[in-house]
């Protein structure tokens, strides 16, 4: 094969041209820089900085909160798909368009208006800690700033395959004796859970490397409140380049396996979505078929 | 028999009764579902919104207004406008290019191009900065060379540029690509047999047809360029009046206890925010409306015989 | 114009979509390109047109090669299956998109474009939609407006890709008639894509059959249709029975046996009658009659117990009497006879 078809369309070369010449100086340079660096520090130097108690610890927090709000945003983003695409109530379109709210507000602003809340005299926090519940600068918090984050994900995922979920399909598992919550659980839940999973690692991705809106909530306190990606500022701001470094490769380890799982899972959930799609369109029909006689 | 053909009438009637029951749920259970996504709608985004502007404000208006008079926050917000005046037009022109090349060509290492256009998305925006600070940085690969030149890119505004145009580098590739993809080449071919150059061939026919979908990313770019916060905040230096973006002033200013001016400041990128979403929700409702309508493909039959 | 297409072949991937391809397309006719799916009929045409390009071979116009020049050089008028109308534009501007966007030196007055616009809007009856967009159109009206965009900038050929597809049946039937009409009066060398062997034979001056990548036969409607080249052809332009059977004495026998060769006969050519009256024949009964439409569609197992189709006149059918499970003589009047391996 060539590299190219043939094409009558112009501009192949101009706009690939530019397109590689602007994500190598951008992107692919950049980051291969990082990976030059971390290759001056030896194997055992740099098992010894990513293997501290200090790191360890805050892997702990960060890959442990993320995942506790995945979980909660997979379960309530569902939820939210749900109520959004089968039921009619009154501020539905701006329900609708504020689940993207986590995506277009800076991520310091959220981050200090959920501190705000959930500190003991906010809004939420002093009834919890009526309770006895800390909710700003603990574990807690963090969970909270990455669930705000990790919001839209699960929702933006299922939403389209849920409205484009064949009614028909639930008539007959209803037709076949089948309860509501059988036809969920048997019929409805299988068909968005490609999609679910999908936005559940996405979420979980996002969540690894946010920094803003935790910063703020989190207390900042090493081996207990410290989340990764503030790890490698605090040794940027020690001038331990080579700490900073080594932390940021085995983030960006993460990150790139987090991508090729997400690409993987789309591909599977667009194919379990499309399984029973529209049929290719047929240039021409067969013509009126000749009787073979065959003895 | 009469009793046997009750039976089976009284067995049809229940079914039918349970099959409009079971595609959709009870009254109790629609609202309790409503209300409780309601309530985590509320704690998590309704709140949060609500406690910026009441906090804003919480000293009356013009306290309000004064935080914006101050020399500091007027650099911040001159300061980002540049970052996003420079890193959006950019980002577009990429957008374009890439989306032309990819949608519309097809070649080897496609996918794979695709993959990596993705990746400043799953980069934590931290290590996005870190990557120019050990670049450009006094330490990186290129700071020796640079301070022998006196150019400073690290801890000054063009690394600030430079990480904003990283975080919001596959906005407008990501939107368009689909779009194009989804659109074929059959009016750029018919544009191209009517005898348009390549230049005609775009302006007029391709970017028309993709405009509400370049909108869209160009307004999705524009709100994560205005807003990025932790990439800025490795290579900006914290320098009040220098290299403090919007969101950077809103931390100096909440963690030195300015709470009622740290929101203001935020105040005004949370109407950004919500500027972002009601443009968002325009173009996709205009975006709609023009889909809706039938075109080229579809068999809409002809009713209208016409005489010769 | 004339276009000469000259051993001229496209593969994509490990498919042959063309294999060495001549065809003369002589100046000012109306020609089809007839096959089915697969055949490399649209590709042909969208190599004639600069859209697709031969891996091998030459497109010449009025002798002149045009193998290297783009689709926007070669001055054709194409219209495209799915008319690729540009969906922003009214049915006026689409049509005057040509003529805008020529080089300013060459390109018309305003006013010289408007009465071109006007004057193809008449020419396809659409002159109060000028100002609709393709999406308040019908697929007949789109079809047109395509057409008319095409026609604008003075093509050398038109060349339409499966230009009737995608509409229903009367519409179709409409306008090829039309577009017939409108090419007696234009007189520009034009040339379609079709699977409808209908309207191949009735719309064409020409019908160029093609197969596999491969040109069958190349001839008239009347050609194509009453001297079939193969058996390919023969199958694929109308109803047919096969039979084993043999040449004997320049008599086709039609018989049970295989021998080697297959005999082609259209169900119209095969007559009943009570009584065998001397030449070929053989013996069959009747087992369905459905006697709606002009010809009568008679249905009969020959003595060997094959399945036979018949098309008979309503006259005949009345004459014979014919009803189910009648005993009958079937008389081929005109049969075709090709070797089974070719027919394969």
């Amino acid at each position: 094969m060539t590299f190219k078809q043939r094409s009558i369309l112009p501009g192949f070369g101009l706009t690939l041209g530019f397109t590689l010449t602007y994500l190598s100086l951008i992107v692919l340079i950049p980051l291969s820089a990082t990976f030059l660096k971390a290759s001056s520090l030896s194997w055992a130097a740099f098992w010894h900085i990513v293997t501290s108690p200090r790191a360890l610890a805050s892997y702990r927090l960060t890959f442990g909160a993320s995942l506790i709000a995945a979980l909660i945003n997979l379960f309530f983003g569902m939820l939210l798909a749900w109520v959004l695409v089968r039921y009619n109530f009154p501020g539905k379109k701006i329900f609708d368009s504020m689940v993207d709210l986590p995506f277009a507000l800076p991520t310091a602003v959220a981050g200090i208006a959920l501190t705000t809340i959930y500190s003991t005299h906010g809004w939420v926090g002093r009834y919890l800690d009526s309770i006895g519940i800390k909710a700003a600068y603990s574990p807690l918090g963090v969970v909270i700033a990455l669930t705000f984050i990790g919001l839209p994900f699960v929702v933006r995922t299922v939403q389209p395959v849920l409205e484009d979920l064949d009614k028909e399909m639930e008539e007959a598992a209803a037709s076949l004796g089948a309860n509501r919550w059988q036809t969920f659980s048997r019929v409805i839940l299988p068909s968005v859970a490609p999609a679910a999973l999908t936005g559940f690692t996405m979420a979980f991705a996002r969540a690894i490397g946010e920094y803003g809106s935790v910063v703020f909530i989190s207390g900042n306190m090493p081996m207990k409140t410290e989340i990764t990606p503030l790890l490698i500022i605090t040794k940027l701001e020690q001038y331990d380049y080579a700490g900073a470094t080594a932390i940021a490769v085995v983030m960006l380890v993460f990150s790139f396996t987090m991508l090729l799982a997400i690409n993987l899972l789309q591909k599977w959930s667009s194919r379990h979505h499309h399984s029973g799609g529209t049929p290719e369109v047929v240039e021409g029909e067969a013509l009126h078929a000749p009787v073979y006689a065959e003895a | 028999m009469a009793a046997s053909i009750s039976l089976h009438l009284i067995g049809s009637a229940q079914l039918a009764a349970r099959a409009r029951v079971a595609t959709s749920e009870s009254r109790l259970v629609r609202w309790t579902l409503i209300f409780v996504a309601f309530l985590f709608l509320v704690f998590f985004l309704f709140m949060p919104l609500a406690i910026v502007f009441t906090s804003a404000l919480s000293k009356g208006l013009s306290t309000y207004f004064a935080a914006f008079r101050e020399p500091d926050a007027l650099s911040a917000i001159r300061l980002t406008l540049l970052a996003a005046g420079i890193a959006v037009p950019l980002n577009l022109i990429f957008g374009i290019a890439a989306s032309w090349a990819i949608a519309k060509f097809d070649f080897l290492g496609k996918s794979l191009l695709v993959t990596l256009i993705d990746l400043p998305f799953s980069v934590s925006p931290v290590v996005s900065g870190l990557i120019y600070v050990l670049l450009f940085g006094l330490q990186g690969l290129l700071g020796p060379w640079l301070a022998a030149h006196d150019i400073k890119i690290i801890f000054a505004v063009p690394g600030i540029v430079l990480a904003t145009i990283f975080v919001t580098f596959p906005f407008v590739a990501r939107e368009l690509i689909p779009l194009i993809q989804a659109q074929g080449i059959e009016e750029e071919e018919a544009a191209l047999t009517l005898g348009a150059s390549g230049w005609q061939t775009f302006w007029r026919v391709t970017l028309p047809n993709i405009k509400w979908g370049l909108l869209y990313g160009v307004i999705l770019c524009n709100a994560r360029a205005m807003g990025e916060f932790g990439a800025v905040s490795v290579v900006s230096g914290h320098i009040r009046g220098r290299t403090n973006t919007m969101p950077l002033h809103i931390e100096i200013l909440y963690n030195e206890y300015q709470f009622q001016a740290a929101f203001a400041v935020a105040s005004l990128l949370a109407l950004l925010a919500l500027v972002t979403l009601i443009a968002k929700s325009a173009v996709e409702w205009k975006a709609k409306q023009e889909n809706s309508q039938p075109h080229g493909r579809d068999l809409t039959p002809d009713h209208q015989g016409f005489l010769l | 114009m004339s276009i000469e297409v000259s051993k001229v072949s496209k593969r994509f991937g490990t498919f042959n979509a063309l294999s060495n391809i001549n065809l003369e397309i002589p100046s000012g006719e109306l020609v089809a390109l007839l096959g089915p799916s697969g055949s490399g009929k649209t590709t042909l045409l969208r190599i004639i047109a600069g859209l697709e390009f031969a891996d091998t071979g030459h497109v010449s116009f009025d002798g002149a090669d045009i193998t290297e020049q783009s689709a926007r050089e070669r001055r054709v008028g194409f219209v495209f299956q799915h008319y690729a109308l540009f969906r922003h534009m009214n049915v006026f501007e689409n049509i005057a998109f040509g003529l805008r966007v020529r080089p300013r030196q060459f390109r018309p007055a305003e006013a010289a474009i408007r009465s071109k616009v006007h004057e193809l809007l008449r020419l396809i009856q659409l002159e109060n939609l000028a100002q609709r967009y393709p999406s308040q159109l019908s697929g007949g009206q789109r079809q047109r407006v395509a057409l008319a965009r095409a026609l604008a900038v003075e093509p050398s050929v038109l060349l339409l890709d499966e230009p009737f597809g995608s509409l229903d049946a009367k519409v179709r039937q409409e306008l090829r008639r039309w577009l017939r009409q409108l090419h007696d009066e234009i007189h520009i060398t034009s040339v379609f894509v079709t699977h409808d062997q209908e309207e191949a034979l009735e719309v064409a001056d020409q019908v160029v059959v093609m197969n596999q990548g491969r040109i069958e036969q190349i001839g008239s409607p009347d050609d194509v249709y009453n001297h079939p080249a193969s058996p390919f052809v023969y199958n694929f332009l109308g109803n047919v029975n096969l039979f084993h059977g043999r040449m004997d004495e320049g008599q086709p026998v039609i018989h049970g046996k295989a021998t080697g060769q297959v005999v082609y006969v259209r169900p119209h050519l095969l007559e009943i009658d009570r009584e065998p009256n001397g030449g070929s024949h053989f013996r069959a009964h009747i087992k369905h009659i459905n006697a709606a439409g002009p010809l009568v569609k008679v249905d009969v197992i020959t003595e060997w117990g094959d399945p036979v189709h018949i098309q008979v006149s309503q006259e005949r059918y009345r004459a014979l009497q014919l009803i189910k499970d009648d005993a009958v003589y079937v008389i081929p009047k005109d049969v075709r006879v090709f070797e089974t391996r070719r027919a394969s």
